[in-house]
């Protein structure tokens, strides 16, 4: 091989004896045994009188028999069998499909079928790219350049993709398929992909861990429920408003937590989501406590309400358009709401990271010791972060109160959080298209696949696992300098 | 000296617990040229910087900087940032920080941050890119030009700072200090693990930030290749004390500093290679048995 050096050690055609082998693959399937006894071989069920114990052992067995199987193969895949691994497994896992969507051949555990089925696929593709990767084991074909590869050319692309990305987002409500349930997951993603962005500011830019992000999100539901059903405000008052008290918490927040860093201002945010929350459960005379505030105000089309019946002297947005009267209407009206807040989201966060305070968040992310040397007052620099931060959540809290027409603390859990932490981090951090890709497969794909709803958490986990192995900086973590002096493809000065 | 000094440190003391890290050190830094502060390991130089570049508070002591515009500033008064923001006092680092995953242009930007950031109306015109923000963008980006073009790698200038090889970081790190306009530059050990050819570099750097831009420069460092080369004034700490001062051909020559480099004994048996390093004329003869 004449490619340059290290680069072509990649095929991992390591050389092992077949005992050794088995002798592997047979531990994997004892430890598998051990974890899987309790987990998998027991069962409680409750029962009118009393709980009883059910042994599940074939399910057990099975599972033991598939992990000996799989890992047998995968460990021969390395060791140079890939291509009739590759094959057998393929055609398995394409007839194993045609089986389980004909119902030809019943399966006496469906789940435990497309278990199987998910098992066998991975083998198949897996042996496929280490065979594929054999063959053309010359040149560039090493799999963190070709990862690197993909997450450059899909940022570039990103740059001219994303008003088609944004058009698409804007006709979807007058799509075929749009009914009333996929509005629903778009105005969920669309939330989290605000709050995603938002994040990103404190988390991707800034580099700040920031545990407690719901407090914020929290705040700006509470603001706009009291104030409309206290005060009377509308919507669209109240949304300053809500951005506004929003913003005075993280800096109320930031304050105090300035000097910590890392682990343990993850810790203090989340302490400080937690009081939050502690506060709305308990301070009934402000928030009614655990039974939430109801009856919020829905938002209104200029002054015209999405009634089917309006009150005398108003007319409804279905009246003065000469509509015939559908909930949709209003679904339609809120998803184009949180689009707009999305995308003023998107846009002010992809300027100010390119203005000088942008910087200085990455700066001091990098190095807080080099800032204060030249001259950048990193107390300011990080209370802007926390507010802008805030503030979007503020907004995004606004919007899920008018939305749901009804909150409580329950909505504001550490949960909440975590998953809008997930999305920054599993996108890769700092990237925005990344937030997308990440709002969209975990928020949309649980509500997709509500039918396995019991599988849910465990498709997440397997899910996170998989990028920390794969890729542990993010699906689309990838970095373009806020200016160039230099043309990007290659050394010719500008 | 007739002009005032552009710096004068008096009675500097810091004490950590029980410490004694600086004692009593005072010295002046002119303008227009290049003041080292020498001295074994230990001898408190980094601490001086620290104190003067507002990372320590010093215990006593008074820190006066002079500007050309003739608006003094008592550092020891002035809190972290407010000294690079306000007095204009640049530093850089032992160990190289600069910001690893921002491209070299970036970094040099960034420390012009508080002129953009007025420039950009603390934001606000920024977002909507007013044409004052533009243009004082422009500026800042041909300033970074202007220092890249200067260290030679301005084709480099997109990449990722902590890609570049380990010379051009530390001259980096130099110019990245100059990128905020000082009028006292504090450089720690800015030749430290350069090569030959490299530390050549930086002498004609500093030379040409002393000569072209006209400030005072404060600079730390162990390789006597480039401190006897380009001081212009030395300092010699050890222990926390002043020990010595004055011109390199001055300093070179003094007792007290010779002993402090190479212990009591330096009569008996002064290594040849030792005393090639500090500069001073070997005093074992080559030829002794």
């Amino acid at each position: 091989m004449s490619a340059p050096g290290i680069a072509v050690a990649a095929p991992a055609r390591v050389e092992r004896p077949l005992a050794h082998i088995f002798k592997d693959a047979a531990i994997t399937a004892a430890i598998t045994f051990a974890l899987a006894l309790p987990l998998v071989g027991f069962q409680t069920v409750d029962q009118t009188t009393m709980i009883v114990l059910r042994t599940r052992f074939p399910q057990l067995f099975y599972a033991v028999a598939v992990i000996f199987v799989g890992r047998l193969l995968m460990l021969l895949t390395n060791a140079g069998f890939a291509r009739p691994i590759a094959a057998v497994t393929g055609i398995m896992s394409v007839l194993w499909l045609a089986n389980n969507m004909t119902g030809a051949v019943a399966v006496p555990d469906p789940v435990l079928g497309w278990l199987t089925w998910c098992a066998v696929t991975v083998v198949a593709l897996r042996a496929a790219l280490v065979s594929r990767r054999a063959q053309v084991a010359d040149a560039a074909y090493v799999r963190s350049d070709f990862g690197e590869h993909v997450v450059v050319m899909v940022n570039r692309l990103g740059g001219w993709l994303s008003p088609f990305v944004a058009a698409f987002a804007v006709a979807l409500p007058f799509l075929p398929f749009a009914d009333q349930r996929t509005m629903d997951i778009g105005i969920a993603i669309l939330t989290y992909v605000m709050l995603g962005w938002g994040l990103n500011v404190v988390v991707g830019l800034a580099g700040l861990l920031d545990l407690g992000y719901v407090a914020f999100y929290a705040v700006g539901a509470y603001t706009y429920a009291l104030l409309s059903t206290k005060f009377g405000f509308n919507f669209w008052e109240a949304l300053p408003l809500a951005g506004g008290m929003a913003a005075s918490f993280g800096i109320m927040l930031g304050f105090p937590v300035l000097r910590l860093r890392g682990d343990y201002l993850a810790i203090v945010t989340l302490g400080f989501g937690e009081m939050i929350r502690l506060i709305l459960l308990n301070w009934s005379d402000l928030s009614n406590g655990a039974r939430g505030i109801g009856d919020i105000p829905r938002p209104s089309f200029f002054g015209m309400p999405f009634t089917p019946a309006p009150p005398e002297g108003v007319v409804s947005f279905h009246q003065y358009f000469g509509l015939d009267f559908a909930p949709i209407q209003r679904v339609i009206y809120l998803y184009y709401i949180i689009l707009l807040l999305a995308l003023v989201t998107n846009f002010f966060t992809l300027r100010i990271r390119k203005l000088p305070i942008g910087r200085a968040w990455e700066a001091l992310r990098e190095d807080e010791v080099a800032c204060r040397a030249l001259g950048i007052n990193p107390t300011n620099t990080k209370l802007t972060a926390f507010a802008i931060g805030a503030t979007f959540a503020g907004f995004a809290g606004s919007f899920f109160a008018t939305r749901q027409g009804f909150i409580s603390p329950e909505s504001f859990n550490f949960l909440e959080s975590a998953i809008i932490l997930s999305i920054v981090v599993l996108g890769g951090m700092g990237s925005q298209i990344g937030v997308v890709v990440a709002a969209i497969v975990l928020i949309g794909g649980p509500e997709w696949f509500r039918d396995l709803s019991a599988y849910r958490m465990l498709a997440f986990g397997a899910l996170m696992v998989a990028i920390m192995v794969w890729r542990p900086q993010g699906l689309l973590a990838h970095r373009e300098p806020t200016v160039r002096l230099n043309d990007p493809k290659g050394a010719k000065p500008s | 000296m007739t002009a005032p000094p552009l710096l004068r440190v008096e009675h500097l003391t810091m004490r950590f617990g029980g410490l004694l890290a600086v004692d009593d050190v005072s010295f002046d830094a002119a303008d227009r040229q290049i003041t080292a502060i020498i001295g074994p390991n230990g001898a408190g130089k980094t601490t001086v910087f620290n104190c003067l570049t507002g990372f320590y508070k010093p215990t006593v002591g008074r820190l006066a900087l002079g500007s050309p515009e003739g608006v003094g500033h008592f550092l020891e008064r002035m809190d972290g940032f407010r000294i690079a923001q306000h007095a204009r006092v640049a530093r850089t680092f032992q160990n190289i920080r600069l910001f690893p995953r921002m491209s070299a242009l970036e970094n040099l930007l960034v420390a012009q941050h508080n002129r953009l950031m007025r420039a950009s109306g603390y934001t606000a015109f920024g977002l909507f890119g007013l044409p004052v923000y533009r243009h004082a963008q422009d500026l800042a980006v041909e300033r970074a030009r202007y220092w890249l073009d200067r260290i030679g790698i301005t084709a480099r200038a997109d990449d990722n700072a902590g890609t570049l090889p380990y010379g051009d970081q530390r001259r980096l790190e130099v110019v990245r200090a100059m990128c905020t306009e000082p009028v006292l530059l504090c450089l720690d050990e800015p030749a430290a693990g350069l090569n030959n050819r490299e530390s050549g570099e930086l002498n004609e750097l500093l030379l040409f930030i002393r000569d072209e831009h006209k400030i005072g420069v404060l600079l730390i460092e162990h390789d006597m290749n480039v401190v006897m080369k380009i001081s212009d004034y030395i300092v010699v700490l050890d222990h926390g004390r002043r020990i010595s001062a004055g011109t390199p051909e001055e300093v070179r020559n003094d007792p007290a500093v010779i002993r402090a480099y190479l212990g009591e004994e330096v009569d008996e048996a002064l290594p040849a290679e030792v005393a090639g390093d500090l500069g001073v004329p070997a005093t074992a003869p080559q030829g002794h048995p």
